[in-house]
């Protein structure tokens, strides 16, 4: 064969892939010879650590990934769980954060793109989308640029595609000043006989290109995502991606329409390593060769290289293989949506990954050891130090009062009303539940009473503290936000971002966080479906917080029977269900130590995974039951923040006790695990209260009787009280005086 | 009634919108794709919102140029209903249909939120199901509703009873002119408004006071 070799592969050359000296050496013995300089970017887009999974894999085999409603697990481009009468959700959420910290308004929105076409590959339409950002300090110089960018960039993209932002989360914390986070979710909504897969399957059968022309930008991408940052990122700006919404949504109803007509086999999307991944994944997983005519690629610039072309990550592209007798059909829809068709190659039975430029021959690889037997490493790991826990008089003090209002009008926890009135909530006319509460709600198309909640989670602070504990955590407090609504935790996806898997210690935090989440989702039968992993998080040596977001999904029977955070009426009960019955003891690594004290000590709340179950379908049973006309889950600040949000959701006051013998201030904000707090419509000396308390104490979960709902101000204990509406205002000013400022 | 919807590429409330006209009216539009030849036979024609060609150029600007637009056109002049919502109300302007102009937010951002629109002229084919003066709820999601005519047109649209929605109670979500939210052609029988009256007109929207709009329309409401 004739191979051209331009420029000559050097060491320097070798390195510049992200490829490591025994990995080059891998390559030799693989081949037996040099590679070309497409072949050598070739392997460095297969190889590298955000396509191949290599650190990671080991351990990600670890977590349960099946269910009686699993249809498909991790390895598809998105997973699949059956939600009953023939309907399936398909869904899967991803980072975009390298690209996003260097070009924030394209890095984002791609990454919106990105996950969007990971689930209509499958053959759904996308219903609903949740965003996961993590930034530096406010007051860092870059933030307030990064957040805006990011926002208006998951907004274009998400917005102009046509599917509601449903939930998500938004986060401050120096240790992201390096390195933003963005996490993007999505779900879509299929017929279980009609999903598609990207195993290619027959040999001869045409490959077929579609979308959007190819492009230069993005050259590379995966292979910068798969490296540290230095002080020359604004050199990497043109590895990142352009994103062209008008052509995804052209492309979501093309390809809709194209799996309708039955000619499709197999399906891939081009996401990161684009035309290769794609081309390589679509043949390993069938067991097939595919050989490639770069020729015909649809180009949108002149002299591009093979290189180039098998390494570009130009948006909104897909290859398909179709049955050859339906080669016309499809044609003729996508020149209907006006978007670029073409055969560009064939599958073989040779297993190998030829790809032709100009005549010759520029790469023939394995594709098996290309893809699905790519490297993969046992790295070395330390076991995280677990942190000491605080000291029981170790009760820093502060006004209840006064603590609260500084933490609802504090970055933390106030308002994201200016992040998520970017984003169109209601497009589809199926919102029953929009951001600012415990999960998003939608109803289900096609369906008289059903719907989907959908949750995003992660305590960064706890997994530093304790990784597996924090994992643990994670996936608990997911379950837990889709449970308040009285949705059936169903599956969740994973996103899993951390430094650099070089350096045991992040390692560590790594397999511990995984094992910590292996364990909630195995004790909450609550499998993970699909998940992303985003490593070398790290600026200049320094790591983020480990952050593994976890992105639920739940089912309600009947939507009907949901409910939000708000108050509804005055006179209530509020009753907290869960917990100890000094209603909080714990105060390592809470909001209330960092934000009012700047101290980040102590140990992160365990999580009894038991008392989690058995709260939470406690907490659905009574919310289905009706008497339930508000619920939130506690988190971050405890119930003084969790009372407050419930106020100002409803607009409606609250009187709640002291706890007798317990310290207002860990009763107020600790952030002990597993609670929830409600308000029933039932008469607080009746019978049926009495039974449901009666119903509690055999299931062992505590339930007290903490408050009424009514009047204008919330009053903790003895605090001074608080006018709901100052709440308010305190609540909605941080984030718009932020940004103005 | 028979209403028909017209779909151009990148427009996304075409769902949306199919969905209220089927629910209120009782049975589903026609739906037009833009290269059709001419529209059906239909008493309202609807164009619903999204990015017609991405709006990578001025909002509507391209739709609003495509061959499917002079049947419009003909129709609009024949008194036939046509209602333009958000990039619906985009391509008209465009097409000369409405006067004047939607420029940028003045917050330069997308916006999505509930606010108030005061009901301006109830005595037209699409309104006559509210009442005058009356305050309904309705969202809003666009990146470019900031309605501006000249002072002329403005005075001419006001004095001709041609402001349809207003928005009211300090809820003006983009800095448009006058709070203007909605305005009618000369004839009435055209209107364009920013809101989305089409995403609340159900107990599940959590109100349905976009549901005498298209009840008006359809001639559910005398």
């Amino acid at each position: 064969m004739t191979l051209r070799n331009d420029p000559a592969i050097t060491p320097e050359l070798v390195a510049s892939h992200g490829l490591k000296p025994d990995e080059y050496q891998k390559i030799l013995d693989l081949i037996g010879r040099e590679p070309t300089y497409t072949e050598l970017g070739i392997f460095s887009a297969m190889w590298n650590e955000h396509c191949s999974y290599k650190s990671s894999k080991k351990w990600l085999r670890t977590l349960p990934t099946k269910g009686p409603r699993v249809i498909q697990g991790p390895g598809e481009n998105a997973g699949v769980v059956d939600i009953g009468d023939g309907q399936a959700i398909v869904f899967k959420m991803e980072s975009h954060n390298h690209p996003s910290y260097i070009e924030p308004y394209q890095g984002a929105a791609t990454g919106v793109g990105g996950i969007l076409r990971d689930v209509f590959t499958m053959g759904a339409r996308p219903v609903a989308a949740m965003n996961a950002l993590r930034f530096g300090d406010p007051s860092h110089e870059k933030t307030r640029h990064l957040v805006n960018g990011v926002v208006a960039g998951v907004g274009g993209y998400g917005n102009s595609f046509g599917v509601p932002t449903v939930g998500g989360e938004v986060e401050f914390d120096a240790r992201y000043n390096g390195n933003n986070l963005v996490n993007a979710f999505a779900a879509g909504l299929a017929d279980t006989d009609k999903i598609f897969y990207s195993k290619a399957e027959g040999v001869g059968l045409p490959v077929v290109y579609l979308g959007a022309k190819t492009g230069r930008d993005g050259v590379g991408g995966a292979t910068m995502a798969s490296a540290e940052f230095g002080d020359d990122i604004e050199e990497k700006r043109p590895t990142v991606q352009v994103g062209d919404p008008f052509t995804e949504k052209r492309l979501l109803e093309a390809c809709l329409e194209l799996m309708g007509t039955g000619a499709v086999i197999a399906i891939q999307d081009m996401g990161a390593a684009g035309l290769t991944c794609s081309a390589v994944e679509m043949g390993a997983k069938g067991d097939l060769g595919i050989e490639l005519d770069l020729d015909k690629v649809p180009v949108r610039e002149t002299h591009m290289t093979a290189y180039e072309m098998m390494l570009s990550e130009s948006q909104e592209r897909m290859l398909m293989v179709l049955h050859p007798d339906k080669e016309a059909v499809a044609r003729k829809v996508f020149e209907k949506w006006e978007l670029d068709f073409a055969t560009v190659g064939h599958t073989t039975d040779d297993l190998r990954f030829r790809v032709l430029w100009q005549g010759d021959e520029v790469a023939n690889l394995p594709i098996k050891e290309l893809g699905d037997e790519a490297p993969e490493y046992d790295r070395p790991w330390t076991e995280p130090k677990a942190p000491a826990a605080l000291a029981k008089s170790d009760v820093p003090q502060m006004d209840v009062a006064e603590a609260l209002m500084a933490l609802v009008g504090g970055h933390h926890c106030s308002s994201r009303r200016w992040v998520y009135e970017q984003y169109d909530t209601l497009i589809q006319g199926n919102t029953m539940q929009r951001p600012g509460g415990d999960a998003g709600v939608i109803r289900v198309e096609g369906h008289d009473t059903k719907g989907l909640a959908f949750t995003s989670d992660v305590n960064p602070r706890y997994c530093e503290a304790n990784p597996y504990e924090g994992g643990k955590q994670a996936v608990a407090e997911a379950w837990r936000n889709l449970t308040a609504t009285g949705a059936e935790p169903l599956a969740a996806t994973d996103n899993l971002n951390f430094g650099n898997p070089e350096r045991p210690e992040i390692m560590g935090q790594f397999v511990k966080a995984v094992e910590g989440i292996g364990d909630a989702c195995r004790a909450l039968d609550f499998p993970i479906v699909s998940g992303n992993v985003s490593l070398y998080n790290e600026t200049n040596g320094r790591g983020i917080l480990p952050t593994p977001t976890i992105g639920g999904v739940g089912l309600l029977p009947e939507w009907t029977q949901s409910v939000g955070i708000g108050f509804v009426a005055e006179n209530q009960p509020i009753l907290l269900i869960g917990g100890p019955a000094e209603r909080g003891t714990h105060l390592g690594q809470s909001i209330y130590l960092r934000d009012l004290f700047g101290r980040r000590d102590g140990d992160a709340p365990h999580v009894d995974l038991a008392a989690e179950r058995r709260t939470g379908d406690f907490v659905r049973k009574l919310i289905r039951s009706g008497v339930v006309t508000a619920c939130h889950d506690l988190s971050d600040g405890g119930l003084g923040v969790a009372l407050a949000e419930m106020a100002m959701a409803g607009n409606i006051g609250a009187t709640v006790t002291d706890v007798d013998g317990n310290d207002p201030v860990l009763t107020f904000f600790g952030e002990d695990q597993g609670r929830y707090l409600m308000t029933v419509n039932l008469d607080p000396q009746g019978d049926e209260i009495a039974a449901l308390w009666e119903e509690a104490k055999a299931l062992g979960i505590f339930a007290p009787w903490i408050g009424t709902t009514g009047g204008t101000t919330l009053t903790l204990g003895a605090a001074t009280p608080l006018s709901v509406a100052a709440l308010k205002v305190a609540h909605e000013s941080w984030f718009p005086s932020y940004m103005n400022g | 009634m028979k209403a028909a919807v017209i779909v151009f590429p990148g427009l996304n409330r075409d769902r949306d919108m199919i969905a209220a006209l089927t629910k209120i009216g009782g049975t589903k539009p026609a739906v037009v794709w833009h290269q059709d030849a001419d529209i059906p036979d239909a008493d309202l024609i609807v164009i619903p919102g999204g990015f017609s060609y991405g709006d990578y150029l001025r909002c509507g600007a391209i739709a609003a140029r495509s061959p499917i637009m002079d049947k419009v056109r003909e129709r609009a002049a024949r008194g036939v209903k046509v209602l333009g919502v958000c990039n619906g109300f985009q391509i008209l302007i465009e097409a000369g249909l409405l006067p004047g102009a939607l420029m940028r937010n003045t917050s330069l951002k997308f916006v999505c939120r509930e606010v108030k629109l005061e009901v301006v002229n109830a005595e037209t084919d699409f309104t006559r199901g509210y009442a005058k003066g009356q305050i309904i709820r309705s969202p809003v999601a666009h990146h470019d509703g900031n309605y501006f005519a000249d002072a002329e047109t403005l005075k001419r649209i006001v004095g001709e009873g041609r402001v349809a929605f207003r928005y009211a109670e300090g809820t003006n979500p983009n800095g448009s002119l006058n709070d203007i939210a909605g305005v009618f052609n000369e004839g009435k029988n055209v209107l364009g408004l920013m809101p989305h009256p089409e995403n609340l007109i159900e107990a599940a929207h959590g109100g349905d006071d976009g549901r005498a709009l298209f009840a008006s329309a359809l001639k559910q409401v005398a």
